[in-house]
């Protein structure tokens, strides 16, 4: 399991304030989300980067987690450059490659990596139970943070049952290969995880019923701003306002 | 208070689950009784209906027929019920399906907060429950982190912070140690709670309890 896998150093990211964290985080976001100017996304680049060596997170493992997001880039590098419509730059075959549509790719990929950088720098270093208390002292309906709760409480009793029934199969010699039998044993697999979680659920309902609930949750956890808090919400909040200025008010 | 006042009282009730009509009943028109104070073991095979019992007095499932009487009323409506769940603890088997909220703490206060209870009375009362069971140290542990044995103390933990009457157990033994075990039948014993423990533990049963009954085809006898 990779919940909280970085959420254990002890950083001055670490240590702030998860409410000031989600709400720079949304902000840088969704600027950078829109941001077209070069200017500005050069700034968020360092922005990130500066917020990844303040977190002093292991670089190998960021790395390997942007691997997995640039999968999915990768597809579009396949093809966005051949369909984009603009000056043609090179041809493989009968596809011809334009250069607006390798710089839209390049900007799609800068623009994840960045956001996914950021993100890792300023969320996962949280543990993600506090996180989701955070949300709530900033006003998000308590029904999605409790799902959001039940999610990470049950992703493990989950991922348990998953590796018991996996084991269960390859203790009696099941080998998985491009055969019916193969699907249909993972279709069983799934099935029955599908059965389970459906079981489980109904009993913590009803181990909840046991103990009174009608529908209300309570919050346990508080916070308090710290000096620091303060200090570093300012100066992200100036970054990302500069950001934001770069993009729509000077480079107009 | 009167100490042969009958608590519990099942009459005649039976319990079939749904679409197996032509099965014989989980349960065919129990009695049973529970004096308050009593203690009392339950045995009996797999699938012998013991969870189903508990679930039938907790209102959790309804019987086929019978009477279902708690602190001297009869209970029906999910309404009637509430009342029992708020006196009445009742330990799942499985302690993943018990504890659900992320930290002990949180999950200990759970309980006591549906009563109504203030946030700070909650908090005092989790504290006081930890520190009874010896469990001070867990208190901002993630419940899905904790050992099983671990896990089943919490579950026990936050059943007791609701302050029951009646505590029941289901299989409170099951995959734990035998120091685990030990520390469970020294809390029980120790608790002036009436309480009805279904285990196949024997030696566990004996050590907690005052009375065995056998459940077994629906029925429940004196067990030898």
């Amino acid at each position: 399991m990779h919940i909280d896998n970085f959420a254990s150093g002890d950083s001055l990211l670490h240590r702030l304030d998860p409410r000031i964290k989600i709400v720079i985080a949304l902000l840088f976001s969704v600027i950078v989300a829109v941001a077209d100017k070069s200017l500005c996304l050069a700034t968020a680049v360092c922005f990130s980067l500066a917020l990844l060596f303040i977190a002093r997170l292991s670089l190998r493992e960021v790395f390997l987690r942007l691997l997995a997001v640039n999968a999915f880039i990768l597809f579009l590098w396949l093809f966005l450059p051949f369909t984009y419509g603009g000056e043609k730059l090179f041809s493989i075959g009968p596809l011809n490659a334009t250069r607006e549509g390798i710089i839209y790719a390049l900007l799609i990929t800068v623009k994840s990596n960045t956001i996914v950088v950021a993100l890792i720098a300023l969320l996962a270093t949280t543990p993600i139970i506090t996180l989701g208390h955070a949300l709530g002292h900033l006003y998000v309906p308590s029904k999605l943070i409790h799902l959001l709760f039940f999610t990470v409480r049950y992703l493990q009793v989950l991922h348990l049952e998953y590796d018991r029934l996996r084991a269960a199969m390859r203790i009696r010699a099941f080998k998985p290969g491009t055969n019916l039998h193969t699907y249909r044993s993972l279709a069983y697999l799934i099935g029955m995880l599908l059965i389970k979680s459906f079981d489980r659920a109904d009993r913590i309902r009803k181990a909840m019923l046991c103990r009174g609930f009608h529908g209300e949750f309570y919050l346990l956890s508080h916070f308090e701003l710290q000096k620091i808090d303060i200090v570093m919400l300012l100066i992200m909040m100036l970054v990302v306002g500069g950001m934001g200025s770069l993009q729509w008010i000077i480079l107009k | 208070m009167d100490n042969s006042e009958i608590i519990i009282n099942l009459k005649g009730v039976s319990f079939l689950y749904h679409g197996n009509q032509s099965q014989r009943p989980v349960l065919d028109e129990l009695n049973l009784q529970i004096s308050r104070g009593e203690r009392v073991g339950l045995i009996g095979p797999n699938g012998s209906g013991k969870t189903t019992l508990f679930h039938l007095l907790m209102g959790l499932l309804k019987p086929t027929q019978g009477d279902i009487e708690v602190f001297g009323k009869k209970r029906q409506q999910e309404k009637d019920f509430r009342e029992v769940r708020e006196k009445i603890g009742l330990l799942f088997q499985d302690s993943d399906d018990q504890l659900f909220c992320p930290t002990v703490a949180e999950d200990v206060a759970f309980g006591p907060l549906n009563l109504g209870k203030t946030q700070d009375e909650a908090l005092e009362i989790t504290r006081q429950v930890l520190k009874r069971l010896a469990l001070e140290e867990f208190e901002d542990r993630l419940t899905y982190k904790l050992s099983g044995g671990e896990k089943r103390l919490i579950s026990l933990a936050t059943v007791l912070a609701m302050q029951p009457e009646v505590l029941v157990l289901d299989e409170p033994t099951t995959g734990l140690d035998e120091d685990t075990v030990e520390r469970l039948i020294q809390i029980l014993k120790s608790s002036k709670l009436t309480y009805l423990i279904a285990s196949h533990n024997r030696d566990f049963l004996s050590k907690t309890t005052d009375i065995v009954y056998h459940l077994g085809r629906g029925k429940i006898t004196r067990a030898t």
